[in-house]
Parts: C-alpha cells; structure tokens; sequence
C-alpha cells in the first residue's frame, strides 16, 4: 500500500485514495471544431508509461479532493504531489 | 554410544526409539499424544509434528506431487518442501499444507498425510513413479490438448483428481482472524544471532522496534548451537540473556510465531501471527490469527539462509535430508534421524552434522565431499574425531522405498569422469550442498539482487527507491556467527540512524564458533549412469528433475522464466526455496554459461503460504461489506418483506401475503396502485444538492437537459452521460432555489455520480461558484403512488397546497407534514398519480406509519422494487443498468427528446456526433409482445430473425426488461434491437435455449396509459 502524499492533508495511506487516472489532459473548451480523430484521441488514449508517469488521485476519504502526483511506476516511488491546476514541477 | 539405563529415564524416551536422553529445547517431563494418519503416537512439548515423528523413526510423511514417490522430512523449517501434512480440529477447522516441520506439537494433535490413496505406505497413484517415461516436462501442455471438447469435460477432472496436494475444508472456519496496523522505526524479520543484535541496537535509539520470527521460539540458529561460545557463555545462555535484555525495552515488540510473508511499497511489510495454532485448547477470545500491517521507517531483514540440496540420482528417498536440518533434529529436539548416516557434503555444514549425530549417538558410514581439498573447522573437528571421510566422491545413486537404504557412492575426477562406485548401507543420507541467503522479502521489495561469485549465492543489491530496508547476517552473504552477530548489530544501528534515532552504542560480540564455509556445488553432480534413466530431483514438491530442465534446455526454453513454467520448477507452494538455486545450477551447466548468465526468477509474496482467513480479517460473512438499511428497514421486515441487495442496500423486494409467490404478490402489488394506492420505500435514492451562484451552468454542463429555464419549484427528468457519450446515470432533478438544485440518482450510481461531478468541477470548471453536497443519508423518500395518493397525504401537510393546478406533476415544494420538514415531490415512476416524500430519516418512520394508517382506508399496499419494475415496465421508462450497459446512446433509448439542443456543450455532446453513435443500424430500445400471448421471456434472451440459420447466427439484440404484466393480463418486454424503431410490427424470434424459440411482434415500449390520463387522476 502507497503512503500518498496530498498536497492538502499530507502523508496518508492509499486506503484514503481513489485513483483518477493520467494527469494534465484538458478537456477541450471547445469540442465541438474537434476532428473525430482528435476527439478520440481526447477520449482514449493514454500513455502506459513504464517509468515517471503524472497522474491523478482523489483523495476521497480525505478533504475530497482532486490532485497530481508524479510516481515511478516501476519503483512506486513517488516523486511529487501538487495541486490541481499546478504545473508539474519541472525537475521531475 | 548405546543408551544406558538411566535411573531417571522418561516415558518419552522409552516410547520414542530415537529420542536422545538428554539436551535439546524439549520438555522430556511433559509428555504430548498425537495421531498420524489414525495411528497415535507419543512426543514431548516442544516438538514439532516432524521432530515427534522422527522420534519414532517415522521418516515417510507424504508423496509427491506427480510421480507419488515415498517423500519424508528433508528440512526442519519453513523450507520443507515434501512433508506437507493436513491438521484438522474439526471440519471447519482444517489447515491442508501445512510443513510438518513448522507444526508445533499439542496433546491431542490430528494429523493426515495427503496426495496418497489409500494409504501413505500403499498409495495407488504410485503407479505414476512407473510411467514416469511418460511424464516428461511439459507434459501437460503436450497431451491434454486435442480435441478440444475433452478440456473440460475430460482432462481437467481427471487432471484435478490426480494432482493436487491437500484437500480444502468441508465446514466453515468458525475461527476469527484479525488485523491490525502498527507503526513502527525499525521493523526486524527474523529473530537469529543477526536479527537479535539488530533489534538490541535499534532498541537502544529508544525508538520503536518490532522483533519477529516465523518460529515458535526466537533464536534461529542459536537454538540448534550447542558449541559456540559469545561473550564468554554458551550460545544458549547468551541467548536467554538477550531475550530478557530485550525484554525489559518498553519500545521493543517482540513477535514469534509471526511469519513476515509480503513486503510492499513503502516499506509496507505484512506479517501474519500464529496466535493459537499451537495450543490443544484455543482460547475462544483469542484470535487464530492476527495479521499485522506494519508501516516501519527502516527495515532490517536479518532472515538467515536456506541450505542447499545436492542434484544426484535418487535423492529424494526418504531419509534423505539437509545437514543442517539434521543437526537441528539432534540438537534442537532431542531426536536422531537415523541410526548410520552418510554425509554429501560440498560444504563444512555436513561436518558439523556428523559431529552432532556423533555425539548423540548415530554411527557416520562416511563423509562423501565432492571437493578434493576440503577445508574448516567441521572438517578439522571431523578428522579429530576419527569419523570416516573420503574427499573427490559423488553419490551415483540410492536405494531403498520407504526409506533410504543404501548410497552409491564413486570417485569423481577433475574431468568429472566418475569410477569405482560403491554401495554403503544407510538409513540417513545428508546433503550438504552450501547456503543460499533468504532473500524472499528483499526481492519482494523491488530491490536488486547481485550475483556474489566468492559466495556462489544472490546478495542484496541497489535498495528500491521507495523503499528502506538493509539485509544483515547470512542474508546478506555475511556467513557465520560472528558476522551475524556484528552485521547484525551494525545493520540496526544504522537503520535506527536513518529513522532518525541518535545515541546508538557500538557493541563487540567475541565468539568461539564454527568457521564461516561458503562452499557449495551447484547443477547436477556427475555420475556414471545412462542419464536417460536417473532421475534427480530439483524441485522435490513439484517432482522436477534434472532431466526436465535438459530437456527444456534442448526444446528451446533459455529464459529461466520460461523453462521454470515448462517444467513447473520453484511453482509449488514452497515458493522453490531449495529448489531455486539447483535450477539455476543445472540450467547453467545445460546451456555451458554462468548462473548470472541465465538469469533468476521473481520471488512473490506469500513467502510462506498463508490463509486466506489471514487476509479476510474480519470481512466474513456480515461483515463482508457494509450493510444499508433504510428507515423504514424494520417496518417492512414486520410485514414479511422479502428483500434483496442493491449494492449495499438492502431493499423491500415484494411483500408476499400468506401462500403468495413472488408472482402472485406482484400482481396484487401491482394492480392496488394502478386501482387505489401504493406505498414504497424509495429512500436508497442518491441524493446530490448542487447550489451556488452556478449551479444552473453546471447542470447545463453535466447533464444533456436544458436547466436554465427550469423554473423554481419544478423538476425535471436528468439524463447524465460519460464523456464517450453513453447514458451513465438518470434521475429526477428538482429546482429548490435560482441556486440549488435537489439531483437524484440512481441507487448504485450515487457515489460515482457525485466523484463525477466533483471531478469536472474540481479539475475541468474550477471557475464555477458551485457547492456539492451527498445528501442521500439525510433524505428518507417515501413514495405514495396511485389515484388516491392526493386524498391519504393532504391531511398531513402543512404549507404546500397540493391542489393539481397549485402543484402539478414534476412540481416541488418544501414544507412540513406530521410536524417535519419535507421536500415533497409530484413525480411518478408508476405512470399513476405519485408523491415522493422526503423527510428526515429520523423522521421517516412515523411519517410512513401516519400515511399507512390512513391509507388503510383505502387499502393501501406496500410495494417492492419488483412491481416498481414491472410498473415503470409497462410504462417504457429505462432503468440505467438494465436497458443500458454503457453502450447505449440517449437515442438508443428514446430520450432524444431530453437533449437541450440549444446547448453548446454537455458531457459527452461531442461523442453524439461521432459517425458510429448516429449510425441508423444501432441497437433501439422496443417494446415486445410474445405472439402467444403467455410467454414471459428470458431477459437476456437474444433476438434474431431466422431461428433456423446456420451458427453463428446473426443476432439484432437482446430482451432487456420482462414481465407478467397484471395491468395488461399478458407478459411484456422492453428490449434492445437493431433498427429497432424501423421495425414496428415486425415478427422476430427470440432464442430460448434448448427449446428452439418463442415468435415476438416489436411494439411500442409504452405498454400503458401511452397519452398519461393515470397522472392526473382524481
Ligand atoms: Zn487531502
């Protein structure tokens, strides 16, 4: 079990957690001009990364909310969390 | 040394022919009985089931996996792979696999031998041993494949039957299992001389330690030593002294019988505590077992080694065992294996044997070591003491059936030519093959392991990133007792450095002891046999055998991890603990490479097998998942409700009256609120408050309805897509304010509903000024429905005139009745005249009960979720879940009409317009009618045209919804079908399988009251 570190709470275990999938992908402000390829590639594609992957969590047993974490999925190492709307830190 | 009459000689010894007379960590005063297989024997606290059995000379435990050879004890700890025994209580308290060498002894203990019939001695499935030609690696993939109707019908039972180790329990466990989390700075797996003096470190940091081992005492190796000297006392004594030392450290937690079996990330590690296995009267207040999730800062792995076995034909008679598990039997449990022994030896562990069975007694035919020039203290102490050795021999064979006899013994040149084989009588072959460090749990963790070819033996390596732990002792390679002793003290201090500790003492432990020996030999030892015909085992519980890797080698399976599935070897319940290494001994010599050339195989938690109880805890039965019970719970269960789950809802399914089905109560259910009056428990509604300055915006975005111009005090029905564009939830939305909107869901979507909006909200529309609130628990809803719903409610409420024209359908109001606040909807999921009245659960009993009361009148009747179905059945209304799967558009079920088509934008808009989403051959939702006019149809059923066509036939959809419908007097049915609307009047067949079919005509899934006169009856 990941001890997951929320931005709001701090250190809390995995228990508490939903995952929500990979992070930074916007949702189109806009739709509607989007190429069927381009809206499919919204809806469906993700990477699988073997290795640094920026993802999301809920902490929903928690404060509820909605953060990114940065995590080694080979290691499970953890490398950074920060909140929604930030800019994933630059050194990892 | 013969045994002389002593006058204090105990009972035990009498009964038990090989029980020393003196020495070991047994209670010779305090005679156990036990059964084996229905036979009773004798032993003494402080056995095992292996030590007791040993005792009377009893060797033969179990047989094999797949030939059912004769197997006996070859380890005495977690490592044993072939006395694998079932100990049983009672039918529910039945433990299959357990090691015999693990089984602490209690009086009155039942244990049965496995994978034998009818008997150990006799055992039927031993005719496999004499085919085995037959069985060669692989041998399942290769036979069982052709034809294909004999899979299941054919090769797995008969497959299932013949293999198999022991047999599941035929009661329920009535035991309890527990878990619990416990924290701590340095956490220590295994309690030998390292782990001791690594707790003894980390203890003096004052910070919390936690002391385990998988055995029923702590010690490990200390517990067989009966010559090294530490600190100027016996091992023993040094022993005792510590355990008290660190007994008196309040921060110390000290766990035997606790198996660390998983490590997991972040330094997660999971032991599990045999509280009671070894008592003969459990206390019923003690838990069985208890499973403990610790969270530790550092982790120091001080889990000792696993002795190797030797590869040699016929090394697997029983009486064949480890040296060092001799040694233990001797020293530890009083008990001689054998009478005369052999020892194998590629390392000086088969000379301290031989000195120990010596000094008990037992006469040493030879000391066989493969090495021309062997060197070490045994080996010094082994000459000293006259006992026969002969260096440069390798064992060419055994014989024997039930036990060892005999061991060929022959000369083997540098060249590996082998000459000059001779036979030497033995009842007790040891092998002494070298160390291989338990590295298990570090693996677990994700960190390397490193080929240390001083050592022939995988070390540890780079520690995970996410993870903090360090390996002491004969774990870490650093062999004997002083390195574990001082590796052991070094690795808990540093690991309480890093957990923050400071204060850490240095300590010196000056100990006589046996030189440290890291010699071994691995792969397959020479011999002069056709190596067609001799088998030598590897893997001992799976039955692989040197020859099984060749041939995997020569078919081409290179990987270990390959050749290790082909042939089965290390994938038994030992996790391949002895067997892992001589794999990759004889793997490497097959393909002329190196060991780290071929590469190792992953380790997977357990590291011991561990049950399942362990991991359920207390999650059994009732307590298996939550249970939600509405207000009015009770009330209906007075009424003989019969309920059934809805998630973890327990909701009011029917309520049968005396001789009533289900059928027949539906009916009558269903026809008292379409002629007077119905009253139903629909509080397992979710509920969501949406409110804030944006709240209409949000709606408009989330949900595919216009929400703008839904004036206060009315509501609307909600259809809520994914983003892909399939129907995702539904439910009536009420608007209380300009800025709060009371959402309902469906009963299992509440919770992702609610993440769901809170996921656009939070990360998509953070702009929005919007509050979400689950209010489902604080909203009882009762509905009243049918035509005389007006007439029973409006005495009981205050402040909303429930006149039609003042509070017409899909109209709100907030109010009071019976004195309580309400949320009162006009809203109908029967088609008839219908209430939903939200009060407070606390509220909803009384509320309910007033209403019933006054129902009577009219005879009012309570409703299930049954004929809540067949009623909005027979009104075409969708349930998401039942006439959608997540494949279903709103225009696959007719909700179109429900789209703002003004609307920019909703979730899942843009996914409408994709070209397979308004394709005109999708799969519509129909009403259909069995043209028999009596047949309820199968829902699930597939539709097709010609029922006749050749398979696979072409199927245009599937029945969704189907019913008795008591309103109408024939069955109905919702379902989906291609082009379904275009097909009005059509005839198509729907499959019933193994009766051919049933012609249905496809109508209009409104079945009743199409024009909605029933909803503003009077
Ligand atoms: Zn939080």
């Amino acid at each position: 079990m990941l001890i997951i570190p929320c931005p709001h709470c701090g250190p809390r275990p995995e228990l508490e957690f939903r995952y929500g999938g990979q992070a930074h992908i916007a949702r189109p402000v806009d739709p509607s001009p989007l190429s069927d390829e381009e809206w499919a590639s919204f809806l469906y594609s993700r990477d699988n990364e073997r290795g640094i992957h920026a993802e999301r969590w809920r902490h929903i047993h928690g404060c509820a909310r909605f953060f990114n974490v940065v995590r080694d999925t080979t290691t499970d190492q953890i490398l950074a969390s920060y909140k929604t709307g930030e800019f994933r830190p630059e050194a990892v | 040394m013969p045994d002389s009459l002593a006058p204090n000689l105990s009972v035990a010894a009498v009964n038990e022919p090989f029980r020393t007379r003196s020495g070991g960590r047994i209670d010779r005063a305090k005679p156990l009985s036990f059964s084996f297989d229905g036979q009773t024997y004798s032993g003494v606290a402080g056995d095992t089931l292996a030590s007791a059995l040993l005792a009377h000379g009893v060797h033969l435990m179990g047989r094999s996996f797949k030939y059912h050879r004769p197997r006996g004890v070859m380890t005495a700890g977690s490592d044993e792979p072939n006395a694998l025994v079932t100990v049983s209580r009672d039918a529910g308290r039945t433990a299959p696999n357990l090691r015999a060498t693990q089984v602490e002894l209690y009086e009155g203990l039942s244990a049965i031998s496995q994978n034998r019939f009818p008997s150990l001695q006799f055992d039927v499935g031993g005719i496999n041993d004499h085919f085995a030609a037959l069985l060669p690696a692989g041998f399942y993939y290769k036979t069982f494949m052709w034809p294909r109707s004999f899979w299941d019908r054919v090769y797995e039972p008969v497959i299932r039957a013949s293999a198999g180790l022991g047999k599941v329990p035929t009661a329920p466990d009535p035991d309890r299992y527990l878990q619990r989390n416990a924290h701590c700075e340095v956490l220590v797996i295994g309690a030998g001389p390292a782990g001791l003096t690594a707790a003894l470190a980390a203890a003096e940091s004052g910070l919390r330690v936690i002391l385990c081992d998988e055995q029923s005492e702590l010690g490990g190796s200390l517990l067989a030593d009966t010559t090294s000297m530490i600190a100027g006392k016996p091992a023993r004594v040094w022993l005792t002294e510590t355990l008290a030392e660190l007994a008196t450290f309040s921060n110390v937690t000290l766990l035997p019988r606790t198996t660390g079996f998983g490590y997991y990330p972040h330094n997660h590690v999971g032991l599990v505590e045999r509280v009671t296995d070894h008592l003969a009267s459990p206390d019923s207040a003690q838990p069985r077992e208890r499973m403990w999730q610790v969270r530790a800062k550092e982790v120091v792995l001080a889990t000792g080694a696993f002795e190797r076995p030797l590869t040699f034909p016929e090394n697997d008679r029983p009486g064949i065992m480890l040296a060092d598990a001799a040694t233990t039997f001797v020293n530890r449990y009083g008990v001689k294996p054998g009478k005369r022994a052999v020892i194998a030896a590629a390392n000086d562990s088969g000379y301290r044997a031989a000195l120990a069975l010596a000094e008990a007694g037992v006469e040493i035919a030879m000391i066989a070591d493969l090495r021309r020039n062997p060197s070490g203290s045994g080996y010094d102490a082994a000459r000293r003491a006259g006992l026969s050795i002969e260096t440069g021999k390798t064992i060419a064979g055994t014989s024997g059936k039930m036990r060892v006899d005999g061991a060929s013994i022959a000369s083997v040149g540098e060249d590996g030519k082998v000459w000059n084989t001779q036979d030497i009588g033995c009842d007790l072959l040891l092998m002494a093959g070298g160390w291989t460090p338990t590295l298990h749990l570090y693996s677990q963790s994700l960190s390397k392991l490193k080929w240390d070819d001083a050592i022939q033996a995988y070390v540890p390596g780079a520690v995970a990133a996410s993870q903090a732990l360090r390996a002491a002792g004969a774990a870490s390679g650093a062999y004997g007792l002083d390195a574990a002793l001082s590796t052991g003290f070094k690795a808990g201090a540093e690991a309480a450095v890093a957990a923050g500790g400071d204060g850490v003492t240095t300590r010196v432990f000056v100990t006589i002891s046996a030189e440290a020996d890291a010699s071994t030999f691995l792969g397959a030892m020479p011999h002069n046999r056709d190596a067609n015909r001799v088998r030598a085992f590897v893997d001992f519980q799976n039955d692989s055998t040197a020859k099984d890797l060749k041939l995997a080698v020569r078919e081409g399976f290179r990987s270990v991890e390959h050749a290790k599935r082909y042939t089965t070897t290390g994938m038994a319940t030992d996790q391949g603990k002895t067997s892992n290494m001589p794999m990759l001994g004889v793997m490497a010599q097959a393909q002329g490479k190196t060991i780290p050339e071929i590469g190792f195989t992953t380790f997977r938690p357990p590291f011991t097998p561990t049950t399942f109880g362990n991991f359920a805890g207390a999650a059994r039965g009732d307590l298996f998942d939550p249970i939600r019970r509405t207000a009015i719970h009770h009330w209906a269960e007075g009424q003989g409700a019969v309920f059934e789950d809805v998630g973890q809802w327990k909701r009011a399914r029917y309520f049968p009256r005396q001789g009533e089905d289900m059928h027949a109560a539906v009916a009558r259910e269903c026809k008292a609120v379409r002629s007077a009056l119905g009253i139903f428990d629909a509080s397992t509604l979710g509920k969501i408050e949406v409110v804030g300055p944006d709240a209409a915006e949000f709606m408009n975005r989330m949900y595919i309805n216009p929400w703008t111009k839904l004036g206060v005090g009315r509501c609307r029905y909600g259809v809520m897509l994914r983003e892909d564009g399939f129907v995702y939830d539904d439910g009536v939305v009420g608007r209380i304010a300009e800025d709060r909107f009371h959402v309902t869901t469906t009963t299992g979507g509440a919770a992702s509903v609610l993440n769901m909006m809170e996921d656009y909200l939070q990360t998509e529309w953070p702009g929005l000024n919007v509050w979400l609130t689950s209010a489902t628990e604080q909203w009882a809803v009762i509905a009243l429905q049918g035509p005389k719903a007006r007439e029973v409610l409006a005495p009981f409420v205050e402040g909303i005139d429930l006149s039609p024209a003042a509070f017409p359908h899909m109209a709100i109001a907030e109010g009071r009745i019976c004195g309580v606040k309400t949320r009162l909807f006009r809203v109908s999921f029967t088609g008839e005249l219908g209430f939903e009245i939200n009060v407070p659960p606390s509220a909803a009993r009384r509320v309910w009960e007033a209403l019933y009361a006054e129902g009577r009148k009219h005879s009012i009747t309570p409703y299930g979720t049954e004929t809540m179905h067949v009623l909005r059945a027979e009104k075409g209304f969708i349930i998401v879940g039942q006439e959608t799967d997540g494949t279903a558009t709103p225009d696959d079920v007719g909700l179109t009409w429900a789209i703002g088509k003004a609307k920019k934008d909703f979730v899942g808009k843009r996914s409408l317009a994709r070209p397979g989403m308004t394709d005109p051959k999708r799969k519509q939702l129909v009403g259909l009618l069995s043209v028999d006019n009596r047949t309820v149809l199968e829902e699930g059923a597939q539709i097709v045209a010609d029922p006749k066509q050749p398979k696979p036939m072409t199927v245009l959809g599937h029945v969704t919804s189907s019913y008795m419908s008591a309103a109408l007097g024939h069955p109905i049915a919702l379902a989906l079908v291609e082009a379904g609307r275009s097909r009005m009047g059509e005839t198509l067949q729907v499959l019933v399988p193994g009766k051919g079919s049933v012609a249905v005509k496809l109508v209009s899934p409104v079945f009743y009251d199409a024009e909605g006169a029933s909803l503003d009856a009077v």
